[in-house]
């Protein structure tokens, strides 16, 4: 499944990294602790957070991430807004609270 | 290869920077992606303690076919107890890292578990020097 695929899916908002929405996902991380997300999180991962700082894009790019999606409706930060166009990694919009949104993208990624 | 990065400590805008320079160079060297990945873990931990903790360091890495050092020196507080520091959870940083989604206490575990090895020398109210290795085979 694209990143494109799966904003269609779930309806989720384009914030950034429009270049970057042809990345395969290979599963998902859940978590708000950067270190956490440092540590366990896999290549290729959708990454779901209410953390809008230019920092997840740092952790997105080491560690080679598909996209991010920003819960709750909260909106990144220009630093890293300008980081996710730089790097093609998407980052992405749901009102939704976290663990909804990682149900909904756990179903799919099941399929 | 040897590269030199001066860290601002406070400033987390640029946390993470020499971290991204350093896996652009192993990107080059054709080597498997979990050896980049624990190298840049461990890199990433480490820079990011100075920029919460420290005034300011400096990083060096050094890099040949068999592996890659990194050796971090800052002027900061110190660490007072460096068993308790290497443990999952502990950790002294302030509100407003923690809010950022740092200071959870993972930093040092996660270099421990990604490095081949990690040695730490810290003088309190002085500043603490890491070194860090990773073998590429």
């Amino acid at each position: 499944m694209t990143v494109k695929d799966l904003t269609e899916a779930l309806e989720l908002k384009v914030f950034s990294g429009q270049q970057g929405l042809q990345n395969e996902i290979s599963g998902g991380y859940t978590s708000d602790l950067l270190s956490d997300v440092m540590g366990h999180c896999k290549q290729n991962d959708v990454w779901v957070t209410l953390q809008t700082h230019r920092n997840i894009m740092a952790i997105a790019s080491l560690r080679e991430l598909a996209a991010i999606v920003i819960v709750k409706g909260f909106e990144p930060e220009a630093e890293a807004i300008n980081k996710s166009n730089e790097e093609n990694i998407p980052i992405l919009g749901t009102s939704l609270g976290a663990f909804e949104i990682s149900g909904k993208i756990y179903e799919l990624l099941k399929k | 290869m040897t590269f030199t990065y001066e860290i601002e400590g406070g400033n987390f805008s640029r946390a993470g920077s020499a971290s991204s320079d350093i896996k652009k160079a192993l990107k080059q060297l054709d080597l498997d992606y979990n050896i980049i990945k624990r190298v840049v873990v461990s890199i990433y931990e480490a820079e990011v303690n100075i920029v919460a903790h420290a005034r300011r360091g400096t990083l060096t890495a050094d890099i040949d076919a068999d592996g890659i050092v990194v050796v971090l020196d800052d002027e900061g507080p110190g660490i007072p107890d460096i068993e308790a520091a290497m443990t999952t959870g502990f950790s002294t940083a302030s509100p407003r890292v923690r809010e950022m989604g740092f200071g959870a206490g993972m930093g040092l575990p996660n270099i421990k578990k990604n490095a081949d090895s990690l040695h730490i020398q810290s003088t309190v109210g002085v500043g603490t020097r890491l070194e860090i290795a990773v073998n590429f085979k």
